[in-house]
């Protein structure tokens, strides 16, 4: 790691491997099997589970095991300039890989030829969306009593010119100096510690990711320890 | 599940001796939940429960082109989102006729009240207004929709509060003022619908009360400059057809309504 | 670590979470060995007793088991029997060797007809479907009344233990109850306010299933409701 960088106190004061604060709750969509809500900073995300319930079209069941489904939306009014309302291709790429990190904690043998549909909705943005969106479907899909090997926690971890730190604030999404802004949201498994989501989107040396993914962990061990307080009725 | 005939007998049993299913009586409304600024990045902002029916409604102003035929007149879109996440019903896709058509009898009941003052909406004459998007979300659905949407739509709008414009590089800026949306209070219309079921006209419908009844008719009422009640939009859904009687019925059932509920709402939407 | 935990001890477990560890123990529902530990495989309430340990689901669809009574409503006629919704993973199948007396295949719809409602017995659990019968005493079409439903994972204390607390409903508002496993409740009552009162007791049930002494709440709820 050559030269000093210029990020040395974030935009919000926080420490490096400080996280915004969380508030969650389960529950908040009584129709769904199963819901949550999880917010990190000024970010908001809300979750509902439904099933494991029959699919159709007959096509696309699946006779080994149960179709795990994720819809990923954010509302209009969520970020400063409107997005129009209805999927975008952002929008299709966050339900993709978010299905695939969610899949490595369901188990979905026992329900062949069904579908879990989880939807995700961003009421309110401030960077951070899809990694909140899967901590709080994680908590859905537990409230929702699905079936799970384990559970998982997400964050945005960043580097800030050649600071890491975790969960990127929209602020800090925005720097400019030096390197810039990259942003590195990951997701742990809670009990096996694997990696199950892993994007990268700026510059980074070997040894700062292998120093980011080290922190996304610790900081993903702390936000499991939320979800599960939330579940067991401890927070508050 | 479809509606199962022993239920829809019971509902009709039930509403013979003036009594509906979680013990409310036919003109009676849920308890209603109120909260404002819900999403910071919206101008503004609000959720509205009737019981457990949730909606969530948000307000974006952006600076855009007039139409033609109003060229310093501000511009109002409105959308409703019928999410699947709100009930095991609802499937993805694009805007189903169901979503289509409460977004647009929320968008006449707004737009024909003059609750929001066009004309106070104008940046440059011809060439730039106020672009004015009001998004409702569907979060929880167990009966009554639309007039929980249409309630939050007057929330949000109520607790606007008008971005900067920055006229040198003719741009919004994301930083709000301290004003609020023109907005002609004594124009707040309220959305009422009424459902027919049997000989029985009931509001605030449940989920299963929506399902088994012939006709529902909504109508968005405030008071004129007179204090007279007056109908700013009516909408009649599903088959069946209203007779003379029930008509009068509807109307007496809506000055009645209108001067009950008027105070509350407006205190729910004004704050005080 | 505790060894043993009593029924009254039991705590809120998380998919993941290691509930016990020991060779001697034997992983139940919901849960599953790794090496030494015991880990739940499901959110919900650890019990542990003699040696097996299984994780109670306190949330989520209903998990059809054999044996189990449901109610279901007809949502298809086939030529040899009636497909059943029971709010399960997946639909029930009713055939018409399991319908109480011979029909012919024409009589099919006049036997059981689109959207009635059936208590049924749970026969044989298959791949993406259930069996059901409603062959023996008891099962069969419902004739009026009115259905609710609950989450079927607090459909135990519904019933009650032996079926007490339902039978105290009964007692309570004189209305004939049925308890679905699958969470739908079947209620006829002499009255329409008796119904209701029934109605009003299930849900008090269902809000406050975790504390002790339901019982006697239950009785004290029921007075307020006079």
């Amino acid at each position: 790691m050559a030269g000093k960088s210029s990020y040395t106190k974030r935009t919000d004061g926080r420490k490096f491997d400080e996280l915004r604060p969380i508030d969650a709750k389960i529950g908040v969509i009584p129709e769904a099997d199963g819901s949550a809500m999880y917010k990190s900073g000024n970010t908001i995300a809300i979750a509902a589970v439904f099933g494991p319930r029959t699919l159709h079209p007959q096509h696309m069941q699946n006779p080994q095991k149960g179709v795990l489904r994720i819809n990923y939306d954010m509302m209009s009014f969520s970020v400063p300039d409107r997005k129009k309302p209805g999927p975008n291709r952002r929008s299709q790429e966050i339900s993709k890989v978010t299905e695939w990190a969610l899949s490595q904690c369901v188990d979905l043998s026992e329900f062949p030829n069904t579908v879990v549909d989880v939807f995700i909705t961003i009421p309110q943005a401030d960077a951070g969306t899809r990694v909140a969106g899967i901590n709080a479907a994680v908590m859905a899909l537990a409230h929702a009593g699905v079936p799970m090997k384990e559970m998982a926690a997400a964050v945005a971890v960043g580097k800030m010119d050649k600071t890491i730190v975790v969960d990127v604030c929209k602020e800090e999404e925005d720097y400019e100096e030096g390197e810039g802004a990259t942003d590195i949201p990951v997701c742990y498994l809670s009990r096996s510690k694997k990696l199950a989501l892993l994007q990268l989107d700026g510059k980074i040396g070997v040894d700062e990711l292998k120093e980011a993914l080290e922190m996304g962990k610790i900081a993903c061990e702390k936000i499991n320890e939320i979800q599960v307080k939330t579940l067991k009725g401890e927070t508050k | 599940m479809i509606m199962p005939k022993i239920l829809q007998d019971r509902i009709i049993a039930y509403l013979k001796q003036g009594k509906r299913f979680d013990a409310r009586k036919t003109d009676e409304y849920r308890q209603i939940e109120v909260k404002t600024g819900i999403s910071n990045n919206a101008e503004g902002s609000a959720s509205v429960k009737f019981g457990k029916t949730e909606v969530y409604a948000g307000v974006k102003l952006s600076a855009a082109e007039p139409y033609s035929d109003g060229p310093e007149d501000g511009t109002f879109t409105c959308s409703m989102e019928l999410s699947p996440m709100a009930s095991a019903d609802y499937e993805l896709g694009p805007p189903g006729i169901e979503s289509v058509e409460m977004g647009r009898i929320i968008d006449r009941g707004i737009r024909e009240s003059k609750f929001i003052d066009f004309s106070k909406l104008c940046i440059k004459s011809g060439e730039k207004v106020w672009a004015v998007y009001l998004d409702l979300y569907a979060v929880n659905n167990d009966g009554n929709l639309l007039d929980v949407a249409a309630m939050a739509a007057l929330v949000a709008l109520a607790n606007a509060k008008m971005p900067v414009y920055n006229e040198k590089e003719e741009k919004v800026e994301h930083e709000h003022t301290n004003e609020g949306l023109p907005l002609n209070k004594n124009a707040m219309a309220f959305n009422m619908t009424f459902h027919k079921i049997d000989d029985h006209i009931i509001v605030d419908p449940s989920k299963e009360e929506e399902e088994i009844s012939d006709y529902r008719i909504s109508l968005a009422a405030c008071y004129d400059e007179n204090e007279k009640p007056r109908i700013t939009s009516i909408q009649k859904g599903k088959e069946g057809a209203i007779t003379a009687e029930e008509m009068e019925k509807i109307l007496n059932l809506v000055e009645l309504k209108l001067k009950e509920l008027h105070p509350k709402i407006s205190k729910f939407v004004w704050g005080k | 670590m505790n060894i043993t935990r009593t029924m009254t001890e039991r705590k809120i477990v998380v998919p993941g979470e290691t509930i016990i560890q020991g060779e001697e123990f034997l992983p139940g529902d919901g849960t599953r060995r790794e090496k030494e530990d015991i880990v739940a495989s499901k959110y919900g309430l650890a019990d542990i007793s003699d040696k097996l340990v299984r994780v109670i689901p306190l949330s989520g669809v209903y998990s059809p088991r054999r044996g189990n009574s449901v109610i279901g409503q007809i949502i298809d006629i086939k030529f040899n029997g009636w497909l059943v919704d029971f709010n399960g993973p997946t639909t029930g199948f009713l055939p018409v060797s399991e319908y109480p007396r011979y029909i012919e295949q024409d009589e099919l719809q006049d036997a059981l007809n689109f959207g009635d409602l059936i208590l049924a017995k749970v026969n044989n659990i298959k791949a993406s479907s259930v069996d059901l019968s409603i062959r023996l005493r008891g099962f069969g079409k419902l004739d009026e009344g009115i259905i609710m439903k609950v989450n079927p994972n607090k459909v135990p204390r519904v019933i009650g233990k032996e079926g007490s607390m339902v039978s105290l409903i009964k007692e309570l508002t004189g209305c004939n109850i049925t308890v679905g496993q699958n969470g739908l409740v079947w209620i006829k009552g002499q009255s329409i306010d008796a119904e209701l009162k029934a109605r009003k007791i299930i849900e008090y049930i269902c809000e406050n299933s975790f504390i002790d002494g339901l019982t006697e709440k239950v009785k004290s709820f029921a007075e307020t409701l006079k």
